[in-house]
C-alpha cells in the first residue's frame, strides 16, 4: 500500500506531463490547467500522508524497484527513500508547486502554448520529486539533470526570442559544469565504498575510521560541492540565475527561487556525513556562501528590473544557506530553505502580478504608486519583504537569525559579512517596494488606465504564501525547535542549532534587527523622503555602474573561458584538421612517387626483365637448398 | 537453422533487390532486412534457451581455413544492432528517390551482409574478407549517390577508401604472422597462442592502425568529417551507426585478447589518444557551420570515449563500451536523420541557413530534441548508462582521464544546444518547413523508444553481453 502510494506521489506529475503533451492542445486551456494542478496536488496529499506516517513511526520508508546500472563492483537500483528529509522537501515542493500551478492557470492563460507550459512545469515537479525521493546518488542525479532540462525548457519558453534562448542555454551549460563535479564526486564515493546508496554509504563511512585519513573523501566532498554551486547558483557558477529570469514569472518563483535552486542544499544535507569528515571543504563552503551572499546582495542594490532584484536576492539568500552548511548547521540551512521558499515564492508571484497588471513592464523606473490599484499584491509582498528583511516575528527573522548566530559562533568575519548582506537585503527589498508601490505612477497613460488587481487565481496563492511567510518561523523557534527535533534522527550533529537563549543571542537578535531597520531607513530616506528615481542606464556612474554591470563577471568569463575555447576551436579547425589531412595525403604521394619509380623499371627492356628473373630464381634456389 | 542463415538471407536479399527493379527495390530490401531482424531475434531466443547456433565448416583445407560463425552475447548484440539499424535506415530513406535505386538498395543490403559477417566471424581469414567487403558498397554508395561537388566528393571518398584499406593491410600482415604461429586462424586458436611481449607489441600495433582509422581515433580521423558530409544520409547513417562499431567491436574481440600484454603495457597511451579525441572532437564541433560535419565531430568525441573505455581493459570499460556502441548507433542515426529531414526541405546543410523550424513543426522539434538530449547523455536515456559506465571505468584507471573525458558532458551540451538553437529556434524565416510525414515520425518514435526503454531498463542487454564479456576479460587477464 505504501509502496503504491509512493509511486503515485512520484508518477502523478509525470502523468500530468504526458496528458498535457499529448492531449493538452485538444483538451483546451481549462482542462490543461486543472489536470496540471491536480496532478501536483495528488503528490502533495501523498506527501502529507508520508509525513504523518514518519511522524508517527519515525522510520524511513524505502522502495526498491529494479536494477538499473550494473557495475563490476556494485549495482545501482531504482530505489526511493522517504525519510524525514525527503518528505519535508516533498511537502514544500509539491505544496508550493500546487499554488504556483494554480497561479499559472491565470497567468499563462493568454499564451497560445499554455499546454506546453503546464507540461514542462509538471515534468519539472516530477524530476524534482525524483531528485528528492531518490534512494541513491544516481537517482538524485536523474532528477538533478532533469530539473536542469526543465529549467532550460522553461527559461527558453518563448523560444522565438534568441536572447531568451541564450539565457536558457547558459543555464544548462553552467549547470553541466557543476554536474561534472558532482559526477566525479560520485565516482570517488563509488570507488571508495562500492555503493551509492545513502543508507549504505552512511553506515560504511561512520563505521570506517580509517577513512578519515583518506584525502579522497575531502576531494569527493569538494566535487559534490562544485555540483551544488552550479545548481544553487553560488560563486563561481551563479551568473546563469539572473539571466534565467527570461522565463515566465511562475517559473522564476517555482524553479529559480523556491525549489530547484535549493537542490544543492538538499544534496549537501543528504550527504552531510561526507562533509562532516572534510572540515577544509566546510570552510570553503562557508566562505563561498558568505562571499556569494554579499556579492549578489550588492549587485541587487542597483538593479532596476524587478525580477533581477529578486534573482540577485535569491542568489544572496542561497549564499546565506551555504554559510550555515559550512558550519555544519544543516538544520539551520534547511530552515532557511523553507522560509525562503515561502517569502521568495510570494515575492516572485507578486512581481508577476505587477508585471501582469502592467502588461509586461518589468522596469521599476516605470512603476510606482501601485499600492492602491493592487492592494492584495501590495500587502502580501509587504509581508514577505518584511520577512526577508528579518523583521520580528516573521519567518525570515528566525531563520536568518539562526544563520547569523551560527556564523557568529563559528567565525566573526563571516558573521560581519553575512550581517552586511542582510542590511543590504533590507535596503534593496524596500527600494523595490518603494519604487513599485509608493510615490506616483511613472508608466504610460495607457498602462495607468488599465491598472487593476489580479484575479483571484493569482491573489489566493499570494495570500497563502504571505501567511506562510509570516508564520513559517514557528517550525523552528530558538530553544524549542520542532524542526531540529524532527531532523535529529538523520543529522548526527543535531545539537548545533539548539542554542540556549542567553545574553549573546538576545544581543545578536537586537543587532540584526537594528541592521534591518537601518537598511529600511536608508531606503526610506532615499526613495520616499527624497523621492529619488534610479537614473537611466547611461547616467549610472561610479561604483553604481560597476554594480549595475554585475562587476563585469559575465564579460570576464567571456574573455577567460568562452573566447579562448572558441579560438582554440577555430585554430583546430583551420590548422590541425588541415595538417592531419595533409599528412595522410603525403603518405599517398609518397606511395605515388614510388610507383612512378617502379613504372620506369617496367620500360620494356627484355634484358632487365631477364636479369631480374634470373636473380629471383637463384634467390629461391639458394633459399631452398641452403637455408 | 543456424546463424549462417542470416548471412544467406541478406546475400539472397541483395540479389533479389537488384532483380526487383527500381520500382520495388526499396520494399524488397526492407522486407529482407526485416526478415534478418526476425532471424536475429530467433537466434537470440535460441541463445537464451541455451541452444548454440554457431556454425563451422572447413572451407579450405590447406591452409586451414574455416567458415566459422560464432554466436555469443557480444556478437548477438552486434547482430541485432546491425539488422535493426539497417532496417531503420532503409525505412528512413523511403522519402527519397534515388537514381538506379535497385543498385542503391542492393548495395545497402550487401553492406548489411558484410557487416553482419564481420561481427559473426570466428575465423580471422573470413573476418578479414567481410571486413574489407564492407568497404566496397559504402564506397559506391558515397561516390555515386553522395552530395556536393563531384570532384571534391571523389577526392574525399577515395581518400576514405584508400586510407581505411591501407590500415587494414597491416591487420592482414598480423594475421599472416599469427597463422604461421598457430597453424590456424580460428579465433580460439589465436587466443591460445603465447606470444612474447615484443611480438604482441607489433601485432597490437598492426591491429591498432586498422581499428584506429576505422573507429576513428584521433589523429586518424581526417577521412571522417568530409565522408560523412558528402555521403547520402543513408551512407552516413550506415557508416556512423554501424560500420565504425566494426572497429570498436574488433578491439574487444580480436585486438585485446590476442595481445593482452601489449594492451596492458601501453594502456595509458591508447586511453590518452582516445581521450584526446573526445576533447578534440568536441572542441572542433563548436565551430562547425555544416550540420552534418558538426554531427561527425560529435561522433568522433563519442566514439573516442567508447574506445577509451575499451582500452581501460576493465569489465566496466568493456561493458560500457558495448552499451554505448548500441546507444550511440541509435542516437547517431536519429541525429543524421534529423539533418536529412531538414535537408529534404531546405536543400542545405549549412546551419546559418536554418532556424525558425520549431515554430513551424513542434512535433519534429520535440523529437529532434529528445534525440539530441540522449546524445548529450541526459540521465534516463540509454546514452547516460553508457557514458556513466565508461567514465567510471576511466576513473578507475586515473581520475584525470575521467575529468578530461568528462568535459564532453559540458562541451557536448555547448555545441549541441548551440546547434539546436540556430537550427530549430528563433523567429520563422522565409523558408517554409513542411511538417514531417508519418513515415519520418515512425523512425523517430522507434529510436526514442529504444533510447528511453534501455535508458531505464538496460538489464536485457546487460544480461546478454555479460557472459561473453566475462570470457574476454578473463582472457585479457590470463597472462
Amino acid at each position: 500500500m505504501e509502496k503504491n502510494l509512493a509511486l503515485v506521489l512520484l508518477l502523478a506529475p509525470l502523468c500530468g506531463f504526458l496528458f498535457n503533451v499529448f492531449l493538452g492542445k485538444k483538451a483546451g486551456k481549462g482542462i490543461v490547467g486543472i489536470v496540471g494542478t491536480l496532478s501536483i496536488l495528488v503528490s502533495f496529499v501523498a506527501s502529507m500522508y508520508f509525513f504523518s506516517l514518519i511522524q508517527s513511526t519515525g522510520k524511513p520508508f524505502q522502495v526498491d524497484l529494479f536494477k538499473w546500472i550494473t557495475l563490476e563492483k556494485f549495482n545501482v537500483n531504482f530505489s526511493f527513500l522517504l525519510d524525514q528529509l525527503s518528505v519535508l522537501w516533498l511537502m514544500f515542493v509539491t505544496g508550493i508547486g500546487t499554488l504556483i500551478h494554480m497561479y499559472s492557470i491565470s497567468y499563462m492563460h493568454d499564451d497560445e502554448n499554455m499546454h506546453k507550459f503546464f507540461a514542462y512545469l509538471n515534468l519539472f515537479v516530477f524530476f524534482m520529486i525524483t531528485l528528492v525521493m531518490g534512494g541513491n546518488l544516481l537517482i538524485l542525479f536523474i532528477g538533478w539533470e532533469g530539473v536542469g532540462l526543465c529549467s532550460y525548457l522553461l527559461i527558453g519558453f518563448w523560444y522565438k526570442n534568441q536572447d531568451y534562448n541564450d539565457a536558457a542555454k547558459k543555464a544548462f551549460i553552467m549547470n553541466r559544469v557543476g554536474d561534472l563535479g558532482l559526477l566525479i564526486g560520485l565516482f570517488i564515493l563509488g570507488y571508495l565504498f562500492n555503493t551509492l546508496d545513502y543508507a549504505t554509504l552512511k553506515t560504511a563511512i561512520l563505521s570506517n575510521s580509517d577513512i578519515l585519513s583518506n584525502p579522497l573523501v575531502g576531494i569527493a566532498a569538494l566535487c559534490l560541492f562544485i555540483g551544488a554551486t552550479g545548481k544553487s547558483a553560488q560563486i563561481p557558477l551563479y551568473t546563469w540565475l539572473p539571466d534565467a529570469m527570461a522565463g515566465p514569472t511562475p517559473v522564476s518563483a517555482l524553479i529559480h527561487a523556491a525549489t530547484m535552486v535549493t537542490a544543492g542544499i538538499f544534496m549537501v544535507t543528504r550527504m552531510h556525513f561526507v562533509f562532516d569528515l572534510a572540515p577544509y571543504v566546510q570552510d570553503v563552503i562557508a566562505v563561498i556562501g558568505a562571499a556569494t551572499a554579499i556579492l549578489a546582495a550588492s549587485i541587487g542594490l542597483v538593479q532596476n528590473d524587478i525580477k533581477k532584484v529578486l534573482a540577485y536576492s535569491t542568489v544572496s539568500q542561497l549564499g546565506l544557506m551555504f554559510l550555515a552548511l559550512g558550519f555544519g548547521a544543516y538544520e539551520v540551512a534547511v530552515f532557511h530553505v523553507i522560509t525562503h521558499a515561502f517569502f521568495k515564492a510570494c515575492l516572485f508571484l507578486g512581481s508577476g502580478s505587477v508585471i501582469h497588471g502592467l502588461h509586461g513592464e518589468q522596469d521599476m523606473r516605470n512603476m510606482g504608486g501601485l499600492r492602491k490599484a493592487m492592494p492584495i499584491t501590495f500587502w502580501t509582498m509587504m509581508i514577505s519583504t518584511l520577512a526577508i528583511s528579518g523583521i520580528f516575528p516573521l519567518s525570515g527573522f528566525w531563520s536568518k537569525d539562526e544563520i547569523l548566530m551560527t556564523a557568529f559562533h563559528g567565525n566573526i568575519v563571516l558573521w560581519v559579512v553575512g550581517s552586511i548582506a542582510s542590511i543590504m537585503t533590507a535596503f534593496y527589498m524596500f527600494r523595490l517596494m518603494y519604487l513599485t508601490f509608493f510615490g506616483e505612477f511613472r508608466g504610460t497613460e495607457e498602462q495607468k488606465h488599465h491598472l487593476h488587481e489580479s484575479p483571484s487565481l493569482i491573489t489566493i496563492p499570494l495570500i497563502i504564501l504571505a501567511i506562510l511567510a509570516a508564520i513559517g518561523g514557528l517550525i523552528s523557534l530558538p530553544g524549542n525547535s520542532w524542526l531540529n527535533h524532527y531532523l535529529a534522527p538523520l543529522l548526527s550533529k543535531g545539537e548545533h542549532a539548539a542554542h540556549h537563549l542567553g545574553t549573546t543571542e538576545y544581543v545578536l537578535m537586537a543587532v540584526a534587527t537594528v541592521g534591518a531597520l537601518l537598511g529600511i531607513g536608508l531606503a526610506y530616506s532615499k526613495y520616499i523622503k527624497n523621492g529619488e528615481v534610479p537614473p537611466q542606464d547611461s547616467e549610472i556612474k561610479g561604483i553604481a555602474k560597476t554594480l549595475y554591470n554585475k562587476y563585469y563577471v559575465d564579460e570576464a568569463y567571456e574573455t577567460l573561458f568562452v573566447n579562448p575555447i572558441y579560438r582554440l576551436s577555430h585554430f583546430f579547425r583551420n590548422y590541425f584538421e588541415v595538417f592531419f589531412s595533409e599528412v595522410v595525403f603525403a603518405f599517398g604521394k609518397i606511395a605515388n612517387a614510388i610507383a612512378i619509380q617502379g613504372k620506369s623499371i617496367q620500360n620494356g627492356n627484355i634484358g632487365l626483365y631477364l636479369f631480374a628473373f634470373v636473380l629471383g630464381v637463384s634467390s629461391i634456389l639458394i633459399y631452398l637448398f641452403l637455408v | 537453422m543456424n546463424v549462417s542463415f542470416i548471412l544467406i538471407l541478406l546475400l539472397f536479399g541483395t540479389f533479389a533487390t537488384y532483380l526487383a527493379g527500381d520500382k520495388f527495390a526499396k520494399t524488397v530490401a526492407l522486407f529482407f532486412s526485416l526478415a534478418s531482424v526476425a532471424g536475429s531475434i530467433f537466434i537470440l531466443n535460441q541463445h537464451n534457451a541455451g541452444i548454440d547456433e554457431s556454425f563451422m565448416i572447413n572451407w579450405i583445407s590447406n591452409p586451414n581455413i574455416y567458415i566459422a560463425l560464432k554466436v555469443d552475447g557480444l556478437s548477438l548484440a552486434m547482430l541485432l544492432l546491425t539488422t535493426v539499424l539497417t532496417s531503420l535506415i532503409l525505412f528512413s530513406s523511403f522519402g527519397n528517390n534515388y537514381n538506379n535505386s535497385k543498385s542503391f538498395y542492393a548495395l545497402v543490403l550487401f553492406m548489411s551482409f558484410a557487416m553482419v559477417g564481420t561481427f559473426l566471424s570466428a575465423d580471422a581469414f573470413l573476418y578479414y574478407i567481410f571486413w574489407e567487403l564492407a568497404l566496397i558498397p559504402i564506397y559506391f554508395i558515397a561516390l555515386i549517390w553522395g552530395n556536393g561537388d563531384a570532384d571534391e566528393r571523389k577526392r574525399a571518398i577515395v581518400k576514405f577508401f584508400i586510407y581505411t584499406l591501407a590500415g587494414s593491410l597491416f591487420m592482414l600482415v598480423a594475421f599472416i604472422y599469427l597463422f604461421q604461429k598457430a597453424g590456424s586462424l580460428l579465433i580460439g586458436d589465436l587466443y591460445a597462442i603465447r606470444l612474447t611481449e615484443n611480438e604482441q607489441f607489433w601485432i597490437f600495433a598492426a591491429f591498432f592502425l586498422a581499428y584506429a582509422i576505422k573507429i576513428p581515433i584521433f589523429p586518424f580521423h581526417t577521412w571522417q568529417a568530409n565522408t560523412y558530409q558528402m555521403s547520402p544520409s543513408v551512407g552516413t547513417m550506415l557508416l556512423s551507426g554501424i560500420m565504425l562499431k566494426m572497429g570498436l567491436y574488433s578491439v574487444i574481440r580480436w585486438q585485446l585478447p590476442i595481445a593482452p600484454l601489449a594492451a596492458k603495457t601501453y594502456m595509458d597511451i591508447f586511453i590518452l589518444l582516445s581521450v584526446i579525441g573526445v576533447v578534440y572532437g568536441s572542441i572542433v564541433a563548436l565551430k562547425q557551420r555544416n550540420l552534418k560535419k558538426l554531427l561527425a565531430y560529435s561522433s568522433l568525441a563519442h566514439v573516442g570515449l567508447i574506445a577509451a573505455g575499451a582500452y581501460s581493459l576493465s569489465f566496466d570499460g568493456l561493458r560500457g563500451a558495448v552499451l554505448q556502441m548500441i546507444a550511440h548507433g541509435f542516437v547517431v542515426v536519429g541525429l543524421f536523420f534529423a539533418a536529412e529531414i531538414i535537408e529534404r526541405r531546405f536543400q542545405t546543410q549549412e546551419i546559418s541557413e536554418m532556424g525558425g523550424i520549431r515554430i513551424q513543426d513542434n512535433k519534429f522539434a520535440s523529437m529532434f530534441m529528445i534525440v539530441m538530449l540522449a546524445s548529450v547523455a541526459l540521465p534516463s536515456t540509454f546514452n547516460f548508462i553508457g557514458e556513466f559506465t565508461l567514465l567510471y571505468s576511466l576513473y578507475n584507471v586515473n581520475i584525470w582521464f575521467a575529468v578530461i573525458a568528462g568535459t564532453t558532458i559540458i562541451l557536448g551540451a555547448v555545441y549541441m544546444l548551440k546547434m539546436f538553437q540556430h537550427v530549430m529556434l528563433g523567429e520563422q524565416t522565409d523558408k517554409v518547413f513542411k511538417g514531417i510525414t508519418i513515415q519520418e515520425s515512425v523512425v523517430f518514435v522507434i529510436i526514442i523508444a529504444v533510447l528511453l526503454f534501455f535508458g531505464l531498463y538496460p538489464k536485457p542487454i546487460n544480461d546478454l553481453i555479460t557472459p561473453a564479456l566475462q570470457d574476454i576479460v578473463t582472457k585479457i587477464n590470463k597472462l
